[in-house]
């Protein structure tokens, strides 16, 4: 019998992207593109010693209350709102466009491209909350006010440079941030009635 | 000018497709590096606030998490439906949060350190109470930068 030279028959490749497309689809499906998207705020310092806080006096025309007590209601100033009012309020607390007696008092300040310029320095609003207060609707009230410093800063960025506040260059932004410096405070919480 | 003969029926040529599995090979390599693995398992279930202000997370090895809901259906028995905290891979108390900061701040680069981020991810039923105390105990472990986790409104 002549011994026939036989060859190696060669893998059928051909399938291999089949297998290589079940892959893919497994991570494309498994993938979870989402960026993670938060509202980012700064936490005061620890408190060094209890002293130092007693000392810090705010007039009562340089702060705005915003409470939420545990029912979710807004107390914003004297009067109950609608989270949805905040936002204009707040913009109205933050500006003080007529100079009224009952909003922030303006200071004189030299801010770099916007040279002297009547602003709001000591502005504060504080926040409080209730132990019972949902989650929800604090972070709602946070939003709204977040909301209201980045449209400020949008429309004056507007104005003066053309463009949008996060489009500006470092040095226009950080005087965009002098212009109304965000300045939320969180006060401790408190009970205001109803259970924990 | 005989140049142009058409008489040869001329075959049209079979598409090459043994390039084709590297092609999908680099696809799926991509998709293999971009896929992040979640590596705590969740025992709360939450579902975070919507919010129009939002910020992406940036540099993910500068962000630690912490989870408060409701225990998943697995552990309600065990630890009743109130709201808890996670921290890592279990069920912990506010008085670990500071512990736990400072934890996964040892675990980071000494020049990333001062740029610490932590991430809340916590349920909109959540009440404030808890997330209070968690705040408090973030401000005495000096991790001042928080992130609210959110997700866009529409």
């Amino acid at each position: 019998m002549a011994k026939k030279k036989r060859k190696v028959p060669q893998t059928n490749s051909s399938s291999t992207a089949d297998m290589a497309f079940i892959l893919l689809i497994f991570f494309l499906i498994t993938t979870s593109m989402d960026t993670d998207r938060g509202l980012a705020r700064l936490l005061p310092p620890p408190p060094q010693n209890e002293q130092k806080q007693d000392d810090i006096i705010i007039k009562e025309r340089n702060i705005l209350q915003v409470r939420l007590n545990s029912q979710n209601q807004l107390l914003c100033g004297h009067d109950y709102i609608s989270i949805s009012q905040l936002r204009e309020k707040a913009k109205e607390f933050i500006t003080n466009p007529d100079n009224a007696a009952d909003l922030p008092e303006k200071h004189m300040k030299n801010i770099p491209f916007f040279g002297n310029v009547m602003i709001t320095t000591n502005h504060v609003i504080s926040v409080q909350t209730d132990r019972g207060t949902s989650y929800d609707s604090y972070f709602y009230v946070q939003n709204e006010l977040v909301g209201a410093y980045n449209d400020l800063r949008n429309e004056l960025a507007k104005s003066k440079f053309g463009k949008v506040y996060a489009s500006c260059s470092k040095e226009q932004q950080a005087a965009i941030r002098t212009y109304y410096p965000l300045k939320i405070s969180e006060a401790e919480p408190r009970n205001y009635g109803g259970k924990k | 000018m005989g140049k142009f003969n058409k008489s040869g029926g001329r075959e049209m040529p079979e598409l090459n497709t043994s390039s084709l599995p590297d092609l999908i090979f680099t696809l799926l390599f991509f998709f293999m590096v971009i896929v992040q693995l979640r590596d705590v398992t969740l025992k709360v279930q939450f579902k975070v606030p919507q919010g129009t202000e939002l910020e992406k997370l940036e540099k993910k090895t500068l962000v630690s998490f912490i989870y408060v809901g409701k225990p998943t259906n697995e552990y309600i028995s065990k630890m009743g439906s109130d709201s808890r905290i996670q921290l890592n891979d279990k069920f912990a108390d506010v008085s670990e949060v500071q512990d736990y900061v400072a934890q996964e701040r040892m675990g980071m680069k000494e020049e990333d350190q001062p740029y610490m981020q932590v991430s809340l991810k916590m349920d909109k039923d959540t009440k404030m109470g808890i997330i209070t105390d968690i705040k408090q105990a973030l401000r005495q472990a000096y991790a001042l930068k928080i992130n609210y986790s959110a997700l866009k409104r529409e």
